[in-house]
């Protein structure tokens, strides 16, 4: 599995100019099943889905996935489920948005997660990829190949957690196996 | 998409209305003819040349050109007809060549009206012929195809049309050659600038000057048939319209020449429908000014998307909706983790044995305590500073709000003018949460009305026990309904919302004075049970015709007398005055009347229907309920906070209200109802 940024390492959000990241986005992007010709509608569907996961206090507050596209506050907002993914050409097909300013003041970590709903494994999977992206610039923050990434069909990306005054990041990266971030939560639990 | 045809390949025509382009470098004569299904032509009304232009679905051009368009219609060719031959001749006895060898190879496309071209061909290889039979429109099993011929005869027309077995074939060869000089002795002087109209692949331009015939006047060409007289040199239109044929190599200009030509000839064409404005884009929203730094940036009404102010509006409300709605889950939630944390930061001190000896226990409940506190602090703080915002953005919205979406006690009602148009919106109230009392957040809901209403005059509708007296609550009930009815009124243009009342037992007199008095009601206050019977049994007949007429796809067959208008029923008092029957006609109002525009405003107290049943339970399910006293019903779509809605009320003293419906008054007899 491609790590660009290193498992366990941590970035601040902090910009240089003292001023905090007020947004990020997670990223999720795959290429879609190829066609099988005649019934093509019939092909076998890949289906990733991207979620997020607000703590308080290690306690699971709220949660962002593709059947609560907002939270409740308003502040981490998923742009809406793809069922079969794009071009694999490095779009995302799937976002999910988060104003770090908005979010409550007792939430304290988000947990970003991939799953495969579809089952395939991320060895079946072309070209899938999820990354976090600083929204106000546009700049690629934590970056990781799923694609031939072994027989799991999920993986606990990377939590932005409070530190001080703003914001930081961690990036986790630890495979795991579920449908929906519900199968995950033993396995998000430790990375908290 | 054009298909290049080759001699003898056919393509399938999309449509029955064709134009055929022709372009040769030197001036042909353009003709078609009409075949059976063995390509036999019967007489010479069957053929259409330049002395006889037009046939049933065909027109050719009156001239020889270099240039030509034929227009056809195949649905328009009698059912006789199997083939549409286009033919090209060289005109005899002028000074052009003689034969088709002699010039550029002639260029033919099937175009649509619009100009898209769905084939081209282009005639190659002729020698000594001075007629060739360019392209066959021909039926196929049910269908037109086109398939290109270049069937080219040396003996000129004559041998062509008789070879299509037409009994004349000489004669009518001699007679479109003349009808071509004598048109060409008619044309004017070809200006010195036509040599770009034509296709330099093609070779030949025409020799420029007296004698040399002009670019088409076909009848359908506007710019030139309609002026026939001298053009100065290079006047746009007479070339314009013709030249253009893509399609052919080396030829870059041409595609850019129809809109040069095009605006030469009399400015751009302008598509937009006269009369239809949405479409233009909207003019952008109020901009808002440049935010000091470190503070939020200033809110300015109309700061949403939307074609018009009234839409912005709209989604700005809705949109400061969703944030109250949002930011106050965000403050309830912390609330609720502090609360839960530090219950069990407490328990936990209480159950360490340890801490049950000296001061330890209180420091760690103080402790807890103090967490709490901070976190609670914190949150509110977050939610004042998001209130203050919400705040500053309404003192801007709510003096911009057009009347629809304003309180009764906004200036803009001494303002009122009946309106044109139904606006897209209307204001049933306010709303707001008890932690951000500050701000009250206009009900909107969208016309026409989707749900009928339900002003609920029950005794458990108040919060507080004031109203307890169940007689003011009906009083206060029929108020709310008379102000929501007015500005119902009051919204709708001129005659195209109409109330109607059933006041039973004539209880509600007083309430309903201000409509009454002002004569905007379609008939008086219907009372007792013969009254009720009446007006439910027109609304009833007035939903079956409509919902007939509009299944039977006949909106016309509607009978002349019928008020096409919104229908409203305000009942008063329900169930006094109603039977089975007029229950039953009730529930069916309300669950078709929607659909076909009439709407229903009950004034009830739920209890007092008891008598009937479940029956009726469906029947307040579809209704949306409303309180005429504060109370929280309500909640919101996005987290289900409860809000507590106000009714919008007319202010006490005001005469607001009667100024407007006497408006409405006037505007109504002006109209003739």
């Amino acid at each position: 599995m491609t790590v660009n940024m290193t498992k366990g390492q941590a970035i601040s959000l902090q910009k240089s100019d003292g001023g905090s990241l007020t947004s990020v986005r997670m990223g999720l992007g795959w290429q879609a099943a190829p066609r099988r010709g005649l019934f093509g509608s019939r092909t076998r569907e890949i289906d990733l889905d991207a979620s997020a996961v607000l703590f308080a206090d290690k306690q699971p507050v709220d949660v962002v996935f593709f059947r609560h596209l907002v939270s409740d506050d308003g502040s981490v907002r998923h742009t809406g489920d793809n069922l079969v993914g794009g071009v694999g050409q490095g779009g995302d097909d799937e976002a999910i948005l988060v104003d770090l300013q908005r979010v409550p003041v007792h939430i304290d970590q988000i947990v970003f997660t991939v799953n495969s709903f579809t089952g395939q494994t991320f060895q079946e999977v072309q070209n899938a990829f999820c990354r976090l992206v600083d929204e106000t610039n546009g700049q690629e923050l934590a970056r990781y190949t799923l694609a031939g990434g072994g027989a799991f069909t999920a993986q606990i990306m990377a939590k932005v957690h409070r530190a001080g005054q703003g914001w930081s990041m961690t990036a986790i990266g630890t495979p795991a196996n579920g449908r929906t971030f519900q199968d995950l939560m033993p396995a998000i639990l430790p990375v908290l | 998409m054009t298909a290049e045809l080759t001699r003898g390949q056919n393509h399938p025509l999309p449509r029955a209305r064709l134009e055929i382009r022709v372009s040769a470098g030197t001036p042909v004569v353009a003709g078609a003819t009409l075949g059976d299904e063995n390509g036999t032509i019967h007489g010479d009304e069957r053929v259409a040349h330049p002395g006889a232009p037009t046939l049933p679905g065909l027109e050719v051009s009156r001239q020889a050109a270099a240039d030509h368009r034929l227009a056809v219609d195949l649905d328009a060719v009698s059912d006789e007809v199997h083939r549409v031959s286009v033919l090209l001749a060289l005109p005899v006895g002028g000074r052009g060549p003689a034969r088709f060898g002699a010039v550029a190879a002639p260029f033919v496309a099937v175009t649509g009206l619009d100009g898209d071209e769905v084939a081209s061909y282009t005639i190659t290889g002729l020698e000594a012929e001075s007629a060739v039979v360019a392209l066959e429109l021909y039926r196929r099993q049910g269908a037109w195809k086109v398939r290109a011929v270049g069937q080219g005869y040396a003996g000129g027309l004559a041998e062509l049309l008789a070879d299509q077995k037409l009994p004349q074939a000489h004669q009518l060869a001699a007679s479109i050659h003349e009808a071509v000089a004598s048109g060409l002795a008619r044309s004017i002087p070809a200006p010195p600038a036509a040599a770009p109209a034509h296709r330099p692949d093609h070779g030949t331009a025409p020799q420029a000057g007296p004698g040399a015939p002009v670019p088409p006047a076909s009848p359908y060409d506007p710019q030139g048939a309609s002026a026939p007289g001298p053009q100065t040199p290079g006047a746009p239109g007479r070339h314009g319209a013709p030249q253009p044929y893509p399609g052919g190599p080396g030829e870059p200009a041409a595609t850019g020449q129809p809109s040069a030509s095009a605006s030469a000839g009399g400015g751009p064409i302008d598509y937009s429908h006269p009369r239809r404005q949405t479409t233009a884009p909207p003019s952008p929203p109020p901009a808002a000014p440049p935010a000091e730094p470190g503070q939020p940036a200033r809110p300015v009404a109309g700061d949403a998307t939307g074609w018009s102010m009234e839409e912005r509006l709209y989604n700005q409300v809705w949109g400061m909706f969703e944030d109250l709605a949002r930011t106050t889950a965000a403050y309830r939630s912390a609330v609720d983790f502090a609360d839960s944390r530090m219950e069990k930061e407490l328990d936990q001190a209480l159950s360490d044995p340890r801490s049950r000896i000296g001061g330890q226990g209180d420091a760690a409940r103080e402790a807890a305590r103090e967490r709490h506190g901070r976190l609670v602090s914190q949150a509110r703080e977050v939610l004042d500073r998001d209130v203050a915002q919400l705040v500053a953005e309404a003192e801007v919205v709510d003096p911009a709000l057009p009347t629809a979406f304003a309180r009764w006690d906004n200036p803009v009602w001494h303002a009122y003018r009946v309106p044109m148009e139904i606006p897209m919106a209307l204001r049933l109230g306010d709303l707001h949460l008890p932690e951000a009392d500050r701000i009250r957040i206009p009900m909107l809901i969208r016309l026409p009305l989707e749900r009928g209403l339900w002003i609920d005059s029950g005794r458990s509708a108040s919060l507080d026990g004031s109203f307890a007296d169940s007689h003011e609550m009906r009083r206060l009930g029929l108020e709310t309904a008379v102000a929501h009815a007015a500005r119902l009124l009051a919204i709708y243009p001129a005659g195209e919302f109409t109330v109607h009342v059933i006041d039973p037992a004539g209880s509600g007199a007083q309430a309903l004075a201000p409509l009454v008095q002002s004569g905007v009601l379609a008939a008086p206050p219907a009372q007792g049970a013969a009254g009720t019977a009446d007006v439910l049994a027109r609304l009833t007949q007035r939903v079956d015709l409509v919902q007939m007429a509009l299944r039977g796809g006949a909106p016309d067959a509607l009978p002349p007398g019928l008020d096409t208008s919104q229908q409203l029923l305000i009942v008063n008092d329900f169930p006094h005055g109603f039977d089975d029957r007029a229950v039953n006609q009730l529930r069916y109002l309300a669950d078709e009347g929607p659909a076909v525009g009439v709407h229903l405003m009950m004034v009830a107290d739920r209890e007092e229907s008891a008598g009937f049943g479940p029956l009726l339970d469906p029947l307040w399910r579809s209704l949306l309920r409303l309180t005429p006293v504060a109370d929280d019903h309500l909640a919101d779509p996005w987290v289900g906070h409860a809000w507590t809605y106000e009714p919008s009320l007319v202010p006490p003293g005001s005469q607001v209200l009667q100024q407007v419906l006497s408006q409405v008054a006037a505007a109504r007899r002006s109209w003739g109802r």
